[in-house]
């Protein structure tokens, strides 16, 4: 714990909370898996975001308990091999709508502390 | 667990499987393999971290901690097997004592009897005001029957009232069957559906069958298996009791042994003569009443004692009670052993305290031990809970493996207990319930917070991370942990010494009443019961021939020095009581309390077969019989009282109850004791040859000169050769009679000494303890005092000394706490006073020889320490 940079610690916070919906949308394309989603969520952010396995995995396993991915071994189409492959569920999905209009919520009013001056445009 | 298994295998699966996909993808980018793995390995931070983080996820997570500190704990107790054998052992014993006195306590004073709504059930007796008459039991006695009818009748706060009484049988079969006395009780025919009891075979008595004449009979279930065979069939058929036919009408169920187990029969209450019911001044019925619902036990017994009072006002003469009391059933029930259970269940949660105290002191000094460890472990960030959910697993540990044992050996214990302790109310089984096992598994959680809290609070909180800075010399961090342990031995010697003192009072009141003389020979002396049917024996002069020729007999076998007859010996019981006038005197004032004396018979022989001395006047003679002038012996307390400073011989004493017949006082003799430890009672006797029919039953007194049980057959042979029909019963030696009235005493003082004994062994372990690992402690210190030229007989004093100290701190603490429990069991103390002395000094004085002892050992080798050795310990 106390090995962790100030700048990872930043990040860490940042993720908290929001790596559910992150992996939850990124499962909204199809089923991926765990090395994947990590990628897929790296590069999307052009590498703001550098996934650490340590508390992705914990996540997808957190999510699979909840009900809201559901998982099965298969195998991938560009390799000869099997992957344990995640899928959003029912569930999940309405999670993730939930979670997002949360998130816009948080951000909106987050923003209007931070920036007062742009005027309102409602 | 297979299911965790495979989940684990699962992730270790999906890692790998990931992380050699990284792999491939920086091999595809060129890098070269050995990078590609390192890159990769890399990328994906510590696997170990994952998967635990990973595991966190899923809840088993907690369960796998609970059981890896289980494991561990049973590791580290498997790993020192005496500690861990002696600490189990200590809180089987005690857990056991207390669930086993919790059995008894719950099935005799708490459990509701199996009635129908038991709480509304109450006894109700009549209660003389007079303070002075109440040490004798009349502020709660026994109802007589023409009150009992008129409380029924007249009052209206109770749904009804029930009756029963004693009674006694001579039980007979046709077929030449054996004669045996059977318990009996007589009850109204309303009592069964009052309690809410039905029969289990056949019914209960119809009011048609409650008068004078019937020939109605219940059987319980214990004499309808024994001598009936369980045959359903007799019912509708006839028994014979005292020689009369009676029918058997139902049998009772077999959980109804109320009021208690050697009840054999029932026949209904007024089945007697009318006259008997009758009086208002005779005292034999007990009354059960049912309250009315939503009428309160105040106002309901304020019109009983109405009611009671006008019978007291037209009856001044009499003793006629002028108030009412009321006891709950179950107080009826356990009156003479509620004080002692609740003494001897405190005693056993007292020895429960010093045990798990013990236990605590165990862990303090286990966990001195391990203080480098536990430093080092919150020093890296265990969390204090975590360190103390370790600890208190180990005492959860001991107090399961402890409350275990110690619940399979209260059933033994309780078994024990029922079979020994006489006194006992058998109305419902004595066994272990759901609330006792719930109760135990309370003991068992509170074990393991005494034993275990403390320590592991003391051995986890800010002072452990000094044991990091401190060196062995200084040893700063184990100073608080020398003084928890001297406090846990402060309060462990306290509370052994109120169970000390608790025995001691018991013990010297048990061998005060042993020692003291009922006022007779008490060696040698056998004694049997029977008593003439009148039916057959309807004439005095047929009474007369059997008990003469009888006692003419058993007097010529050998070895027999005498042979004498008595309605009581002394020492087995009241007998009764009746009030008497002296016509000489002018009546008693109104409402002033009324002669009353022990009315008891003997025969001429009676007074020198027990050796009790004449003190003036004659004997009995034979020539005292039936139509010769009535005579009477009184006892010396009777002269006393109520004929101070005269002389009673020739005076008169008329007793009511025997039809006004005036008797004439010829002889005052001793006093005897109606009960060991009971004051002397006013007694007076008649001449056996002279009562004619109203005999009862009678005690045969036989003086021997050897073993007087040996004398037991021979005897019977003779009274089955004068009537084979007529069965013997309480054939006791007199001593038998008076170490079994003694019985409760004894049982309750021998046990309290037994757990004091064991908290003392406890406490002394437990000094001897924190001794050994004060003087560990402090070793490099004493090395340097010697190597400064201390004597040792200077180390050895203060080692003593701070050994000692704890205990005389909690001689203090136990000494004051004494004096204010020994108060609480007075009541169960004869000729002893609660703050009696002699025992406090001899308590005090045997704790501090023990505590100097336990402190010796480890203080003389403190004393021979070699400095050297010991300054090179660091």
């Amino acid at each position: 714990m106390s090995s962790m940079g100030k700048k990872d610690q930043q990040r860490a916070s940042l993720l908290q909370g929001t790596l559910d919906m992150l992996i939850l949308r990124t499962l909204l394309y199809g089923p991926a898996h765990g090395h994947e989603i990590g990628k897929h969520i790296q590069r999307t952010t052009n590498d703001f975001l550098q996934m650490q396995h340590g508390s992705l995995y914990p996540a997808l396993h957190r999510l699979e308990k909840r009900g809201w991915v559901s998982a099965q071994w298969e195998t991938a189409p560009d390799r000869n091999r099997e992957f344990k492959y995640y899928r959003l569920t029912e569930q999940g999905r309405k999670q993730l709508t939930v979670e997002e209009s949360q998130w816009k919520q948080m951000a909106e009013a987050v923003a209007r502390v931070m920036w007062p001056a742009i005027p309102d445009e409602g | 667990m297979r299911w965790w298994r495979k989940r684990d295998a699962d992730l270790e699966r999906e890692l790998q499987s990931d992380l050699d996909l990284e792999e491939e993808e920086q091999r595809e980018r060129g890098v070269s393999p050995e990078e590609a793995q390192y890159a990769a390995r890399r990328a994906f931070g510590n696997p170990t971290v994952i998967r635990e983080q990973t595991r966190e996820a899923w809840s088993w997570n907690r369960m796998e901690r609970l059981l890896r500190d289980l494991r561990i704990s049973a590791r580290t107790l498997l790993r020192s097997p005496g500690y861990s054998a002696v600490a189990v052992l200590m809180m089987a014993l005690c857990i056991g004592a207390a669930t086993s006195l919790f059995t008894v306590v719950r099935s005799v004073l708490l459990r509701p009897l199996p009635f129908r709504d038991p709480s509304r059930l109450v006894m109700l007796y009549e209660h003389f005001r007079d303070p002075s008459m109440n040490t004798q039991g009349f502020n709660y006695n026994a109802v007589s029957p023409a009150d009992y009818y008129d409380w029924r009748a007249q009052t209206h706060g109770f749904a009804d009232m029930a009756a029963w009484r004693y009674w006694q049988f001579n039980l007979t079969g046709t077929h030449g069957e054996l004669p045996e006395i059977v318990q009996a009780r007589g009850g109204s025919w309303n009592l069964f559906p009052l309690l809410g009891v039905r029969a289990a075979i056949g019914r209960t008595f119809t009011a048609r069958e409650d008068r004078p004449g019937s020939d109605a009979v219940l059987l319980t279930w214990n004499l309808f298996e024994r001598r009936f065979g369980a045959d359903p069939s007799i019912v509708g058929r006839q028994i014979h009791l005292d020689g009369q036919p009676l029918t058997v009408v139902g049998v009772l169920p077999q959980w109804f042994t109320w009021p208690d187990a050697s009840v054999q029969i029932w026949v209904p209450f007024a089945a007697v003569s009318p006259e008997l019911l009758a009086h208002h001044d005779f005292h034999f019925v007990q009354v059960v009443a049912r309250l009315k619902p939503h009428v309160s036990l105040k106002r309901a017994l304020s019109q009983v004692a109405a009611v009671q009072y006008r019978e007291h006002l037209q009856n001044l003469n009499a003793p006629v009670a002028e108030d009412v009391a009321s006891k709950t059933l179950i107080q009826a029930l356990a009156e003479g052993v509620r004080t002692p259970l609740l003494v001897l269940l405190c005693a056993a949660g007292c020895m429960l305290l010093i045990g798990c105290l013990n236990v605590a002191n165990l862990m303090v000094a286990r966990s001195a031990s391990r203080q480098r460890e536990t430093a080092v472990r919150s020093a890296l960030g265990a969390p204090r809970g975590a360190l103390i959910r370790e600890r208190l697993m180990e005492s959860l540990l001991i107090a399961l493996a402890g409350g275990a044992a110690g619940v399979l050996l209260s059933l033994a214990a309780t078994q024990w207990l029922v079979v020994t302790w006489k006194d006992l109310p058998s109305a419902q089984g004595i066994h272990m319930d759901g609330v006792v096992l719930a109760f135990a598994c309370g003991l068992i959680a509170a074990a393991t917070l005494v034993a275990g809290l403390l320590p592991a609070i003391s051995a986890t909180g800010k002072a452990a991370m000094a044991a990091l800075q401190a060196s062995s010399r200084t040893a700063a961090g184990s100073h608080a942990r020398t003084a928890l342990r001297k406090t846990l031995l402060t309060v462990e010697i306290a509370a052994t010494v109120v169970l000390l003192i608790g025995a001691g009072l018991l013990l010297k009141s048990f061998w005060r009443l042993r020692s003291t003389s009922v006022g007779c020979t008490t060696q040698n002396i056998l004694t049997m019961r029977y008593s003439l049917p009148v039916e057959q024996y309807d004439t005095p002069a047929k009474m007369n021939a059997f008990n003469e020729a009888l006692l003419a007999r058993v007097r010529v076998l050998p070895g027999v020095r005498a042979a004498a007859l008595g309605t009581m010996v002394p020492g087995a019981g009241r007998g009764g009581d009746n009030i008497f006038t002296i016509p000489s005197r002018p009546p008693t004032a109104p409402g002033a309390a009324l002669p009353d004396a022990l009315t008891r018979l003997a025969s001429p022989d009676y007074f020198r077969a027990l050796g009790i001395p004449l003190v003036s006047g004659r004997f009995f003679t034979s020539a005292d019989r039936q139509g010769q002038p009535n005579v009477a012996i009184i006892s010396r307390q009777l002269a006393r009282q109520y004929f101070p400073g005269e002389n009673p011989l020739g005076r008169h004493v008329i007793i009511p109850a025997f039809g006004n017949i005036d008797y004439r006082i010829v002889g005052v003799v001793g006093d005897t004791l109606e009960q060991v430890g009971q004051p002397s009672t006013p007694t007076l006797y008649g001449s056996v040859l002279q009562m004619g029919t109203q005999l009862g039953s009678l005690t045969l007194v036989v003086r021997t000169a050897s073993d007087p049980l040996s004398f037991a057959i021979p005897v019977q042979k003779i009274i089955a050769q004068l009537d084979a029909q007529l069965p013997v019963s309480d054939i006791f030696t007199l001593q038998q009679i008076l170490t079994r009235s003694l019985g409760n005493q004894s049982l309750s003082a021998s046990l309290v000494l037994a757990f004091a004994l064991l908290a003392l062994l406890l406490a002394s372990v437990g000094l001897y303890g924190v001794l050994s690992y004060l003087t560990a402690q402090r070793t490099p210190e004493i090395g340097v005092r010697l190597a400064l030229g201390a004597p040792r007989e200077q180390v050895l004093r203060l080692m003593v000394s701070s050994g000692l100290r704890p205990a005389l701190y909690g001689l203090g603490v136990g000494l004051v706490a004494s004096a204010g429990t020994a108060r609480l069991i007075a009541s169960m103390l004869y000729g002893t006073q609660p703050l009696d002395p002699i025992v406090f000094a001899a308590v005090a004085a045997m704790l501090l020889g023990v505590a100097a002892l336990a402190c010796v050992i480890p203080a003389w080798r403190a004393s021979r320490i070699d400095p050297m050795q010991a300054l090179r310990i660091e």
